[in-house]
Parts: C-alpha cells; structure tokens; sequence
C-alpha cells in the first residue's frame, strides 16, 4: 500500500499524459503530494479516495500503449498510490487490458464475437482478417446479435491504440427500428424518431415531464406508483422495484443509482438500442429514481464495448447538465443528482451486481456474498439502487400514465411492456418492445418468422435455456416460463433451426462459462471446466455415463456457487440435453 | 472526571438458531460456524481462518438453511435469530463432496493433510474427470533461501493474499491475477519475489492450507525424505528481537527449530509475524560449530 | 495518532500492524520523522522536521493548542500544576517562529495541533528518534506536556506510548537492571524499600544509587571503574563515538563477557562465559513495551557447554562463598512477586493461561493493567499531586554543521535486521542491503556520486568508507544508515557520544558529517543555509 514498492520500469510521457488526463477528466487528484519537499499529504485515506480512478486509468494507458506496460502501471501506482501487484490483478481480470508482453502491442485489435448467433460465421470471418495480419481476439457476445446475419456476418469490435475503440457497424443514421410505425410504444418510442444527440429534441418529444410529476409527486408518492404498477427487474432476476427503492429510501447518508449497463447476456442488445438511441430517457429515468431514493449520485456502468452508447450518454448527460437536468439544483429545485459513466473492460461477470461495484470501486469484478444487499451495502458499501436500463425506462409512462394504469397492461404476473432481443434464425433480427402476453410463436412472427426449420429457441441467453417447438405456444411472461421450468431473463429470444450444429452451439456456451468465470469461488472456478471437458469429449457422441457427472456438475454449481454465474452454468446445457439437441 | 476507561464492551447479546434440530447460541454477530463449532459439529473449512476476514470463496463449509434457494457459507453468514440450519443433508454432502473432488482433480493435495478425511468422509472422486483433466501445472518456484511457492498445490483460497494485503501485513506484494481457472496468485507482472514488494514476513506461508507456500526449511527436509511432522515438538515462547512482545511458536525436531509461526488468537500478533520473528531465528543454530570452536561451547 | 520519532513500520513491524488497524478503521496519523520513512508514508501527513528540533515543534503545537482555546480546561485545573508557567515559556512559540526552528509550515503545525487537541482519543507514540538525542528527556517531556494539555493520556485509547526497542529492555528495567532501582522501580535509596530487599536477599544492600553504563564509560576513563563484567551487551560495537569506547574496555583490567556469541566486546575479554539463547533454550519471562509479562521457554537444547544465564550467574555466586542452591525460574519469579508489588499477582499459571499480564498486577485477583495513569481522571487523584508541566525549551543538536562537517547523520534500524546484527545476521535475507549511506539525489548530484559508489564518511570523532544509497525520500541535507553491520561499516565511529545526564542516552541520531568522493577526494560545498 503507501509504502510501495515499485520495479525500475518508467512510464513514457505519453503514458503520464494519458492518464493524468483520465484523473483530471474525473477530478481524482494524485493521493500523495508534497506540499514543500518536507510536507506530504498521503496515507491510507486518500489513496481509497482515489481507488475508484484505477479502470478509467487503465483504459486510458491501454488505449495509449496498446497494453498495461509495465512503466505505465507504476505511473498509476505512484499516481493513486495503489499497489502494482493489486494493479495487475485487477487488468488481468479484463478482456480488454492485456498484460502480457506480446509484441503486437502496436496495432488495433479486432475482437471477433464467437458467441451465438455470431458462432456460425466467426471462423470465416476470423481467416478472413488473419489474412490480413489483423490481430484478432475471440470474444464473447458483443451484444449486437441483430446483425450477426449472412450478409453481416459476426459482430465485431475494434479496440484501438492511440484512437478510440469502435464498433465498424456503428453509424450516425436515425435507427431503422423494426417497429417503427408502430403506435402504442412506450420503452423505444423515440428510438428511430428522435435525433438521439438532441436534448432540444427529447424536450420537444415530452422528455422530463415525468421528472416534473415525480417532483410534484414527491419521492414517496413515487415509489408508491413505482409498487403499484408491479414493475419487476428486467435485467434477470424480476426483482420488485418499489421494494428495492423503498430499501434505499428508509437509509440514510451518502446514497447511489447505479445503471447497469454491462450488458453481456449471449444474445442481449436491448440496453444497447436504449442507449444509443434514447440516452435522454436513461438520464431522465435515474435521476427520478435518485429522487424517489434520495440518491445524490448516479452511476451508469456501461459494458466496454459500446463505443457509440457510451458516447450518446456522455452526450446527453453534458447537454442536461447545461440545461440544468443533471447537477446541483436540479429544474431549479432543491435536488441535486449528479450523473457520471464507467466503462466496463470485458468481463461477463460485472453485469453481477455486487462484482459490478467491486469493479467500479477500482478492484476485481467478483461477486461479494450476499446478504448484506446492495440497498444497504452497495457501491463504496452505501446505500444503493441498482437497476437495468430497460426497467428505469419503465419508470417514465409509469410517471406519466400512473402506476395503476401502468400496472393493469400487461398480465396477471407480468405487468407493462417487455423488450425482447430476437436473433438467429430469424427474417428481421432487433429489439422488439411487447405488451406482456404474447406467446412465443407470436413474438417470432413479429420478427418476421424463423428462417428454415425451427429446431430450438433459446430464452434467456447463455444463462437461460432452450425450448422446443411444443413451447411455441407459450406465453413470454415471467409466470408462464417460470411454469415451463425456462426463464424470460435479459428477453432473449435466439432462434435455431435445423441446419444448427447443436453441439458445437453447447460446447461453445459451456466454453464461455469456463472463460467468463471469475474464478472466486471453487464450484464455478472447476466446475464450469469439467463440465466443458465433458462436452469436448462427447461432442457428436452419446453421453452415456458422463450425463450422471455433469448432472453432479450442475447441482454443486447451483447449490454452492457464490453468485448467479455459477448457479445458472449449466442450465441451458443439460435443457439441450433434456430436448435431445444434443448427447 | 470522567473518561472512558474500557473498550466499548462486544455484545452481550445472543442469538439462538437451530442446528440439525438442536437450539445454539452465540453471540450476535457470530456466525453460522461459530454455532456449529458450539453445537461440536465438525465443519471443513480451506480458506476460512480465525485471523482472517472470510472471503468464502471455498464454498466447503456451505450449509443448508431453510427458505434459502441456495445453500450458504457457513463462515462468514452471520446467525440470524429462528435460523434452522441444516450441516449434513444430502444437498450439503452433495457440494461439499464435489467442492472437494473439483480441487482434488485439478490441485495437488498431496500435503493438504486436514482435508484428507473429509474427501473420505463425503466421497470424493477426483479420478472420475476423464484422462486429462486440465490441472494447475505449475512448477515450483524457489526465489530465495526462505520460503518457496509450489503453485500445483494452491487451491486460491485467497489467505495468503489476505495475509499479504490488508487483513495483516498491508504489503500488496501479491494479488489474485486473471480469471477463472487461469486465476494464479501473482505478484505485478508475475516478477520474482525478491524483486517484488514482497517484505519476508512469511504471513501468507503460515496461512497457507495446502502447503503451496512452505518455509524453506520445511521444503528442503521433505526433499530430503526427513520431515517428520508427527515427532514435532512446539514450545510457545517470545520473540527476541523488538519490545512488541510477539509469541512464537517453535517447531522443533531433532532438538532444532525448523518452522516458526505464531498463535492466532494471540492479542498482540493475531498470528501474523515479521521477517525477523519468522526468520531470524537461525542464529540459534547456524554457525553454532564454528562458536563452538571458538569460545568452547 | 501522532508518530513522532519512529519508524515503528520496520522497527516494530507488528506494533504497526495494529496502527494500520487503526487507520483502516479511520483512524488519522501524523508522523513527524526527519526522514520520510516507510511508517510516514502511511500517515495522513508527514512532517519532515529539522532533526533535533522535536521541543520546538512540540512547543509550537502547545502553544497554538492555548491560543485556539482547545486546551482541556477542566483537565488541566483537576489533574495538572504549572500550567500557567508552561503557558508563558510557550507563548514565545507562535506558529512562526515554530516555522523558523522546525522548517515545517505554521499551517501543517496548526493543522496537527488542532487534530490532536480535539481528537475523542489521541495517543503520541514515539521510539529512539525522541530518546536518542543529548536532550533527550526534554524532548520526552515536551511530549508529555501536550497530552496534560489535552487530556490525552490515563482513558483508553489515549496516551503516551514509547515503543521499547528490545524485547526485554522493559523488563530489564522492571527486574531492577537500573542503577537506581530494586525491581518494581522501588528506590535503591529508601530505607523501606532497602530493609524489604535486605530481609529476603540476606544480605546489606548498597544505599547510595550506582551508575549507569555512560558514566561507567566515564569512570572507565577516570580509572575507577578497572574491571567490568557484561552480560548479553556488545558496547564494542553499539556504542557511540565507539573508537573510544573499545579503547577504554582495551584498558580495563578484567573484562568478563557473557555472551552467546564471540561478539567483538567478547574478543576484548579476558573470560567469556558461554551462554544460552534466553528466548529458545531458556526457561522465564520477558516483559514487553506494553508492560505485558510473557513467558519464554525452552525449545531446544543449549549447545555445547554453554550454560543459562541464571545458571551462570548462580555458580559466580558460589565460587565467591555464596550457594543460592538450584533454584528454577519459577523459583526466581516468586521471590520477585514477594517483592515487586507491581507483579504481585502474576504466577506462572496465570501468565501462561492468560496470554501474559501487563502490571501493575498487584494481587491475584487483579485483571492487570491496559494502561497507565487512569489515577489523573480520579476525583482525590489517587491521593497523587497534579501532574506538573514541564518548561522545556529548544536547543538543537549538540554538535552543529559546519563548513568542515556541513552533512547531518541520523541512525537507525531496517525492517530484517537487528541492532549490531549479533543475531540477525544468521539469517539470509533477500531484502538486505548492507549499511549505506542513505542521501538525497540533489546531494549525490552536487558532490558528483552516483547510486552505490563508495563514499569516505567523516565525523569530528572518525572515518569509515560505506557505499550510498540515492533515496528521494531523504531530506536534503540528511543522511541516514543503519548500524546493523559494524563488521562492514563501522558507522559508530561517527556517531556523538554527547548524552544526555539524566538519561544516559548518548545523540546517536545527530551526528555532522562531510562525505567525500573516493576516487578524487575533494572538500565538498556547503550545503546551503547550514
């Protein structure tokens, strides 16, 4: 810690400069400074003030050097007065920081997503850019599984040295969302209509009338419309919001909003299609649930690999802040929010909660036990409200329309509208807002019907499951697929048919639990390995005896694993196996 | 006058919960182990330790408790009055015999000695992972005349990252690196320890469950096929070096000290020790024969 | 926390343990060290002062403490006297001239003095770099001065903490290794406390106070001290000015050394007494810096002849016509409980099932003592006078820079080593670099050296030749160097011998020095302002 212990290896200037543009950006000081040559202010307390700096610092000396150098690791060390050895653990953590000594350093890296429904054409396009010297990362779903067709093929990701990363697919044009002559939508209904980069635009399409009648609700009477329009989590887990928000509201001292936006779900874009598309209503949506909290500060944790979103966000936040919708005083009211985003570094595991504020807190993206909850223990171990984009989103017709009105669309056990990210086999790839009730069959017409054969769709993403034709009927509600033993999760909705090498699809989601676990806790550590093991050696065969092992597997990754990672490795596996897809 | 003459007193307060259909109480605060260990039930334990904050990352003392999807570290879960606890289900043995097999199929246990009797205990198969499971693979790394770091045998139970970092010693010489299986416990760009903020306080070796970490000594007597730790004699004694008072426990066989650690739940050093208590002891034997000529020993 | 004068982070790396504990939980530290020493860099804020300027800096705080009104009146008029003396012999001290004496800014003075003063609990810890200086108990009362300003001391988790440098030196002290003490600090000149010790020893007992080891030094060069019998001590090698230390034990007539070593005071001697190792093939106790008593025991056999001290000790005894018999160190520890009422009620069994006792321990009932001095919060004070203040004043180093020697020298101990490296240079560590000579890169720079290159190192009293070592963390102007390998770099022949009368302690902390370049030996500039 202060008293550090650092190799002889010296930062260049461009790498000091780098990141002391990344601390000034944030407004992070140096921990240690000498006052006069015999006054220093250092120690304990301003170097865990300052721990929050360390990702946005690596980003920056990545995106300069193309890797964590060695000299430029302690420049940060010097400069937060954190430990190199805790540096490098945490880079190490990252996909998207390298700490090896490679010597393509030099040149962009593209990452390549080898997930599905990107699976099918990765290899190509991977000999393709090989062919020409390009280095290539094989990366997990990039979350633009809409465009993973035969004319697009996979998603891809350019992380830059010394230039910005970028998404090649990533335009300025308006969106052409599907459903945009749609009436009656409320989460994408500026999505494709509105000039994104506009808050003059979001203002003149009703933006921050709901932030008005919150205020004139009051935080109270907010969270109340809040639980009386049933809203749940759409992240996964369809947790109540009204209870989690009232949790925050009943603590006291420093509070947060944290958006988690790290979406990393195999098969989940919709977040993304928010963000780009209609950061207003995000920003809108947080701060009124700092208002309803009592939150001073929101957090968006956004996934490292969405350039463009991270960049309309940033957009939108300094045009609100201008305009008086974010800071100190907000609408000239007495309530003060102020907004500040946080790239992710590639890593699954930060779209956990918890591993997401050790990850924002500047330390590895693991899991921490729960209970204590985030609502008491969150983000710097205060109060915190966590939530999905697409559930803040949410919050807006409720303001608007009433919790009760809100809470009457929809189902019994499912109310309001649901985004659902279709991809695969499937005529018109996108995201696609529903009223809750629609069946499976109907939510694949919208997307204008499966391509070929339908052999399986999988729900829910990696961490999901598969379903066969006899759920075509199926409601997609959360009652109804938790009654057919599948979940609605992230609203993924990833068609097959019958061409799909279903081993190959099994063998690679078993893959990405092995790659994506962050080796905390043993079940997971171990367990996701030998349950990809076992697919290896099986694939294309019968599984005979292994099927008792890797039921062995799945029941020691879900009853002991510490987080949702592990309790969820080896669900969508044994429902192929169950739907005879494969084994 | 007036002036608080005490620490703020710990809880009196008890909390009862149920184990195995037996009331326990301990103190609040306590944990489900605590209960356990009250109620004289045995539970296995890697990277738990009493001078350590758990991180309950092993997953070997997971427990069953009613109206929890999933089953719960019993070391670090905080007992919670009406609690029923369950230590021996089939769902307990079931994980707690897999965590086991999963670190027997890819760790070398072979000097794990506590852990032993529970893989026998709850049936653990390491063997049943196919021909080639992939395992730690790692060589021993011998940096310095004091201790060594054998990386087949670590289990990341993150203790001696604990011990290193803000639990003891608030060096950060090491961390836990990379992800998943690949995660290895490593200083900064895994450079050798003497040229690491490594300061040979030897916490993290006496920490160490599995013998990953081992003093020098111990590793050069098991090379030698004459580490005899059943004819073992410890002696708690004082540290002779500075006036903070720090116990010692010396390890002796064939009347020489050939380890030296430190009680846990001793209040001045909580178990954890510096280079020179660790280390320093050798003077009592080394260069003894060249004194002995000298001044008539 | 205020550490002053101690680099508890390698001198007594489990002591800081606790502190780190401390800051964790919030806890704020100031450490105030010449040097920016690894504990400093720990500290919510370091203060680099003038070496030697510690009563200065001490008076400054007092003084602004006055002045904010942060003193705790009620405390000062129950349980202090003096304070209105102590006052004015402060007011001088304004953050400016404090500013002046300790090179350290009035605002950085007055941030720490506030901190302190209005702490719920604050504690001031500090190790040689207080003690080891020619006013030396001045700087220890000037200490003090400011925790009966505050009310800082006798409630828990306040005080006044010195951290003992040895593992037994409080227990030395404890034991009656004083020349003016029985053991329990009972006076050799009170003729109760005589009588007490005659009866039990069977013997008459000497009414006058002996000596302590500086004015043996001065006896041994007056010739009245000719024969000199040391016990586990290697002044050869540790004491300052050593040239002529080793002179005068040359010229002893008998010297008896008692060592577990061939040490180099050992080579000098006329007998050496091999002894054991006290920690591991002894059976006792020791008592550490906070006064708690512990049990030491025998682990392994002592090699050879070498024999137990008390053992050793016991058979002089009898050789001079007195047979103490065979007593056992539980023996010897009950005699001491019958005497010492401070340790009354510490039996062996008691101390090994408690984890050791801190005395006052007066009976067996008696818990033991966590900390000293709770009689100042008692409404009759124990029966006890106030406290009285203590009107100390700035002086400086005893030897000051000049053009000849216009370096200062400051001493002290590496987090693997030990004292002269009797014991720790048994063991090989990788984190040992030898004795150099520690300086700053603009000094290197201005006298053309570079990191590693040997030096001639030279103090009014001697030379030695060491390499130095480029350390940024070292003021300008101040060299540090261990002293844990005198058989390398014989860094006492530098050191001042000027002591302290009421403590014996000599200045191994001030030292002027010139350093000159081996290659082209050249006289070096002045540094400026010295």
């Amino acid at each position: 810690m202060p008293d550090l212990h650092l190799t002889q290896d010296r930062a260049s200037s461009a790498e000091m400069a780098a990141v002391d543009a990344a601390l000034a950006t944030l407004g992070v000081t140096p921990a240690v400074v000498e006052e006069t040559e015999r006054l220093v202010r250092g120690g304990i307390h301003r170097k865990n003030e300052r721990r929050h700096a360390l990702l946005p610092a690596l980003h920056a000396l990545q995106t300069e050097s193309g890797w964590i150098s060695k000299g430029g690791t302690n420049y940060i060390a010097e400069t937060l007065n954190v430990p190199p050895a805790e540096i490098y653990g945490v880079a190490s953590f990252y996909e998207m920081f390298r700490v090896d000594t490679a010597p393509d350093h030099d040149e962009n890296v593209a990452h390549v997503c080898v997930d599905s429904p990107c699976l099918e054409f990765a290899e190509a396009k991977i000999a393709e850019l090989e062919a020409d010297g390009t280095p290539i990362h094989r990366s997990p779903c990039l979350g633009q599984c809409e465009r993973a067709t035969p004319d697009h093929g996979p998603a891809l990701f350019i992380q830059g040295r010394k230039a910005a990363n970028s998404v090649p697919s990533d335009s300025s044009d308006l969106w052409d969302l599907p459903q945009k002559h749609e009436y009656g939508l409320k989460l994408l209904k500026n999505v494709g209509r509105i000039d994104p980069t506009s808050l003059d635009a979001y203002v003149g399409a009703g933006g921050y009338k709901a932030l008005a009648k919150a205020f004139a609700l009051g935080p109270d009477k907010v969270i109340e419309e809040v639980s009386a329009a049933g809203l749940m989590g759409r992240g996964g887990a369809a947790f109540p919001t009204g209870v989690k928000w009232r949790g925050v509201a009943a603590e006291s001292g420093t509070k947060h909003i944290v958006v988690n936006a790290d979406e990393s779900e195999p098969g989940t874009f919709k977040d993304r299609t928010i963000m780009e598309h209609d950061p207003f209503s995000l920003i809108e949506a947080m701060t009124i649930a700092g208002f309803a909290t009592g939150a001073q500060k929101g957090w968006i944790y956004i996934r490292g690999e969405y350039p463009l979103a991270t960049e309309r966000l940033q957009i939108a936040i300094d045009s609100a802040r201008v305009a008086g919708f974010v800071g100190d005083g907000i609408a000239r009211s007495s309530f003060n929010f102020d907004i500040e985003i946080r790239r992710g570094a590639g890593a699954y595991i930060c779209g956990e909660e918890t591993a997401l504020f050790n990850s924002l807190e500047g330390f590895r993206g693991e899991p921490r036990q729960k209970p204590p909850f985030p609502t008491t223990n969150g983000l710097f171990d205060q109060p915190t409200a966590i939530n999905n984009p697409e559930t803040l989103l949410n919050v807006l017709p409720i303001m608007l329309e009433g919790g009760e009105v809100y809470g009457n669309l929809g189902t019994e056990g499912s109310s309001g509208h649901k985004l659902f990210c279709l991809s695969g086999h499937i005529a018109a790839p996108g995201t696609y807002e529903v009223e809750f009730g629609p069946t499976l069959r109907d939510v694949l017409e919208l997307g204008g019907g499966v391509q070929g054969t339908l052999k399986a769709v999988l729900l829910g993403g990696a961490a999901g499951s598969f379903v066969g034709l006899d759920a075509l009927d199926m409601p997609l509600t959360m009652e109804a697929t938790r009654a057919a033993g599948a979940s609605l999760g992230s609203g993924v909705v990833m068609a097959f048919n019958d061409t799909t090498d279903f081993d190959a699809v099994c063998v690679r989601i078993a893959e990405f639990f092995r790659n994506e676990s962050c080796g905390q806790c043993v079940p997971c550590r171990i367990g996701a390995v030998r349950q990809h093991e076992v697919l290896v050696r099986t694939s294309g065969s019968k599984l005979n005896g292994e099927l008792k092992l890797l039921q062995d597997i799945d029941l020691a990754m879900k009853d002991a694993s510490i987080c949702g990672l592990g309790h969820t490795a080896s669900t969508a596996v044994l429902s192929a196996i169950d739907l005879g897809l494969i084994g | 006058m007036t002036s608080r003459q005490q620490p703020v007193a710990a809880s009196e307060t008890a909390v009862t919960i149920s184990v195995n259909g037996s009331d326990v109480s301990v103190p609040e605060g306590g944990t489900i182990l605590d209960a356990c260990s009250a109620a004289g039930i045995e539970t296995p334990t890697i990277c738990y330790a009493e001078n350590l904050t758990p991180v309950n990352a092993c997953r070997v003392c997971v427990v069953e408790v009613e109206n929890s999807r999933t089953l719960v570290p019993s070391c670090s879960r905080a007992a919670e009055p009406g609690m029923v606890v369950q230590t021996d289900s089939e769902r307990v043995r079931h994980s707690r015999k897999m965590v086991l097999e999963f670190l027997g199929s890819g760790v070398d246990l072979s000097q794990a000695d506590q852990l032993a009797p529970w893989m026998e205990k709850y049936g653990s198969d390491p063997g049943r992972y196919g021909e080639s499971p992939e395992t730690m693979n790692e060589e021993v790394r011998i940096e310095d005349n004091l201790y060594i770091r054998d990386y087949d045998k670590c289990v990341l139970c993150y203790k001696c990252v604990e011990a290193c970092g803000d639990d003891a010693q608030h060096t950060f010489a090491i961390s836990m690196s990379g992800r998943g299986f690949g995660a290895r416990i490593a200083t900064e760009f895994d450079v050798a320890l003497p040229d690491s903020a490594c300061v040979y306080c030897g916490n993290c070796v006496a920490v160490c469950p599995t013998n990953a970490l081992q003093f020098k000594t111990e590793f050069d007597l098991r090379e030698m096929g004459n580490w005899r730790e059943e004819e073992q004699e410890v002696t708690q004694t004082v540290c002779s070096y500075c006036g903070v008072g720090c116990n010692l426990e010396l390890h002796t066989q064939d009347e020489r000290i050939v380890k030296v650690t430190s009680p846990a739940d001793h209040s001045v050093t909580s178990g954890h020790l510096c280079i020179k208590g660790r280390f320093g002891w050798q003077y009592v034997h080394a260069g003894a024969d060249e004194v002995d000529v000298q001044i008539g020993r | 926390m205020l550490l002053w004068g101690s680099n508890a982070r390698e001198a007594h790396p489990i002591f800081f343990h606790h502190l780190m504990t401390g800051l964790d939980n919030g806890a704020t530290m100031y450490a105030v060290d010449p040097r920016r020493t690894s504990s400093s860099k720990f500290a919510d804020m370091w203060l680099g002062l003038n070496l030697g300027s510690d009563v200065a800096l001490a008076n400054t705080v007092a003084n602004h403490i006055i002045n904010k009104g942060l003193v705790n009146t009620e405390f000062i008029a129950h349980s202090t006297q003096g304070y209105e003396e102590y006052k004015a012999a402060v007011a001088p001290y304004t953050l400016e001239h404090g500013e002046a004496l300790t090179g350290l800014p009035g605002s950085a003075i007055a941030e720490m003095a506030e901190a302190y003063a209005t702490a719920e609990t604050a504690q001031i810890l500090w190790t040689l770099g207080i003690t080891e200086h020619h006013n030396a108990v001045d700087n220890v009362l000037a200490l003090c001065n400011l925790a009966l300003l505050t009310g800082h001391i006798g409630r828990w988790g306040s005080g006044l903490v010195p951290l003992r440098g040895q593992n037994n030196v409080q227990g030395g002290g404890d034991m009656g290794a004083l020349p003016n003490k029985f053991p329990g600090f009972q006076n050799v000149t009170d003729p109760n406390h005589r009588a007490k010790f005659e009866a039990v020893y069977g013997v008459d007992l000497p009414a006058e106070d002996g000596i302590h080891l500086t004015l043996m030094f001065e006896a041994m060069e007056r010739g009245e001290i000719t024969t000199a019998y040391v016990i586990g001590e290697n002044p050869a090698d540790s004491e300052a000015d050593i040239q002529h230390a080793r002179k005068l034990l040359s010229g002893l007539d008998m010297l008896v050394v008692q060592d577990i070593f061939m040490t180099r005071t050992a080579e000098l001697a006329d007998v050496v007494l091999p002894a054991s190792v006290g920690w591991a093939e002894c059976e006792g106790t020791v008592t550490s810096s906070e006064r708690r008593v512990q049990r030491v025991r025998a682990a392994v056999p002592p090699p050879g002849e070498a024999r137990h001290d008390q053992d050793i000790i016991g058979e002089l005894a009898r050789r001079m016509g007195y047979d103490w018999g065979q007593p056992t160190s539980e023996d010897l520890w009950e005699e001491l409980r019958s005497l010492s009422p401070l340790h009354g009620g510490m039996t062996y069994a008691r101390l090994e099932s408690e984890s050791g006792l801190q005395w006052p321990c007066p009976d067996l009932g008696h818990p033991g003592s966590p900390f000293l001095h709770g009689w100042l919060w008692e409404d009759d004070l124990g029966g006890r006078e106030p406290s009285p203040f203590s009107i100390v004043e700035h002086q400086g180093p005893k030897e000051e820079l000049s053009e000849e020697f216009p370096y200062r020298l400051t001493t002290g101990r590496s987090l693997d080593s030990y004292n002269t490296g009797v014991q720790s240079g048994g063991y090989d560590s990788p984190i040992r670099y030898g004795d150099a000579l520690d300086i700053n890169p603009a000094d290197a720079q201005r006298l053309d050296l570079v990191d590693g290159e040997r030096v001639l190192v030279s103090s009014p009293r001697g030379s030695v030749e060491m390499p130095i070592r480029v350390q940024p963390d070292i003021p300008v102007g101040l060299t540090f160097t261990t002293f844990h390998f005198p058989e390398l770099v014989d860094i006492n022949l530098l050191t001042n011998d000027a002591w302290d009368k009421r403590s014996g302690t000599a200045e191994f902390k001030a030292a002027a020095i010139r350093i000159e370049k081996l290659a082209t030996p050249a006289v070096p500039e002045p540094v400026a302002g010295a």
